[in-house]
């Protein structure tokens, strides 16, 4: 059996980041945990202290580092724990997912979601929506070979 | 036009408006003069302007402002957004400088003449629309058309932005061009795939000379994320690979609403990489997302990466856009 015919039957496992801002999706996901609502495992959660800590580097790093989906969440527009954060990581994020998809990280595979910390079930149903979204997409382009010609 | 210019820095010497003109110099052959310092009016025998004065001198400026006395700088139309934005970002002292705006019939570009057949370029001479290539495998004639830089394609039009006086061929009326964002259009409506396969073609020449951060205006900071501080190789040997494999893409969104799209980092990128299509598409959505600006345009409004408003569209604009 070729190399090739072996990657195809290997099942996909997405690898999927959420950077969470502490004061309210983080909670959020502890509320989704403490209530047994499910979310996948495929879902890596990494705490921030504010959605706008979250520097645009750090999505182009998660991709560079294979991650086929990454999203964003922080306290809605106006609850800002630092007042003003999420609205300059909105305008960030929104340029950012759109050079993403015109590089060929396509937009799906971008987003970011407003969660409350009493959300815990959107919270939870949002990662799932997510996870389904990435499944559906496949496996993403390795960001870090953008610099590799193929042939 | 160069007569006049070396005429009127001397002046300006001479009466100690200024202690030093920033200019062109002339390289060793007729189509690479380089930016240069002039501080004696004897010098300035050297000073050239034409066609391939392409170079913006305004990057210049953040040196040169902390000296003492006045410099004396030239700046084509589209050199006096790069310098606004400098003044914006307190990195020139717009007092410590006396700018003459030179008129630009759209500067010229050597290698685009190359690519159409010239060979051995030995001197190349222009004539109002008509650029002649004395060459050691045939001379050729060109429209001048044909063979400006991509960037004097989308000129932003003849008007100076900031100045002290104009010189006799400055035409503030000119129009600015259109077809700006048409390349960008075009690698939009491509598949995921496609796009990223265009990208792996350009980005993959990259040869890492790091001379589109060096002559970029934007990229003015005293300490920039491509220097690698552990080495004495700073500015050559890469950070990491994270550092190496997104380096476009990481300078581009540095420069995003700060970049006045003055085209200096492709017409320098020795790989002709168009480095200026990353660029246009930050401009472009900008543009569409949080309506028409202009980097330099002014000394005085907020660049939309450092301003936001409560009604602000939502990322996922980018998914409803398809
Ligand atoms: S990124 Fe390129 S076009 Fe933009 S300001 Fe810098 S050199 Fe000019
Ligand atoms: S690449 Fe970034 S850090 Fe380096 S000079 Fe440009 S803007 Fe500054
Ligand atoms: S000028 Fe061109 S080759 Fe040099 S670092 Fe920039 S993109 Fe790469
Ligand atoms: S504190 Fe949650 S987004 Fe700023």
């Amino acid at each position: 059996m070729s190399i090739e015919a072996k990657n195809e039957n290997k099942e996909f496992k997405p690898l999927i980041v959420a950077f969470c801002c502490n004061w309210c999706s983080y909670a959020g996901a502890d509320l989704a945990g403490s209530s047994r609502l499910a979310y996948p495992a495929d879902v890596k959660i990494i705490r921030v202290p504010c959605s706008c800590r979250v520097n645009p580097l750090f999505i182009l790093r998660a991709f560079q580092k294979g991650a086929d989906g990454v999203i964003l969440c922080g306290c809605h527009p106006g609850d800002c724990h630092y007042s003003t954060g999420n609205y300059y990581a909105r305008r960030r994020m929104t340029l950012l997912f759109s050079m993403l998809d015109y590089l060929g990280v396509e937009n799906g595979r971008t987003r970011v979601e407003w969660v409350s910390a009493a959300e815990g079930v959107k919270f939870s149903q949002t990662m799932n929506e997510f996870v389904e979204k990435i499944y559906s997409l496949g496996e993403n382009v390795r960001l870090e070979d953008l610099r590799c010609k193929k042939n | 036009m160069q007569e006049e210019l070396i005429r009127r820095a001397k002046e300006l010497l001479g009466d100690g408006t200024v202690v030093r003109v920033m200019g062109w110099r002339k390289g060793d052959l007729s189509f690479n003069p380089e930016p240069a310092l002039f501080e004696t009016e004897e010098s300035l025998a050297e000073f050239v302007y034409d066609g391939f004065c392409g170079a913006n001198l305004s990057k210049y400026m953040i040196k040169l402002s902390k000296l003492e006395g006045k410099t004396l700088v030239f700046l084509k139309p589209c050199d006096t957004y790069s310098f606004n934005q400098l003044v914006k970002e307190h990195r020139v002292d717009r007092e410590k400088a006396y700018i003459i705006g030179v008129g630009c019939d759209g500067s010229l570009d050597v290698d685009a003449m190359k690519e159409k057949g010239a060979k051995g370029i030995q001197e190349i001479t222009e004539d109002g629309d008509t650029v002649t290539v004395r060459a050691i495998y045939g001379d050729k004639t060109f429209d001048r058309e044909d063979v400006i830089l991509e960037r004097c394609r989308a000129c932003k039009g003849g008007a100076h932005m900031v100045y002290d006086e104009l010189a006799s061929n400055a035409d503030e009326e000119k129009p600015a061009r259109d077809g700006r964002f048409s390349l960008v259009e075009k690698i939009e409506v491509m598949d995921p795939k496609e796009r990223f396969a265009f990208w792996q073609n350009e980005l993959s020449r990259c040869i890492r000379c790091n001379a589109c951060r060096n002559v970029c205006p934007a990229c003015s900071c005293i300490k920039c994320v491509f220097d690698n501080d552990r080495y004495d190789t700073a500015q050559k040997a890469n950070a990491d690979t994270f550092e190496e494999q997104m380096f476009h893409i990481i300078r581009a969104f540095h420069v995003a609403g700060r970049c006045t799209d003055c085209g200096e980092c492709s017409r320098v990128c020795p790989e002709h990489i168009p480095l200026h299509l990353l660029n246009r598409k930050f401009i472009k959505d900008i543009n569409t997302f949080y309506g028409d600006y202009q980097a330099g345009a002014d000394t005085d409004s907020r660049a939309p990466l450092t301003n936001f408003t409560t009604e602000d569209v939502e990322p996922s604009i980018v998914q409803e856009r398809g």
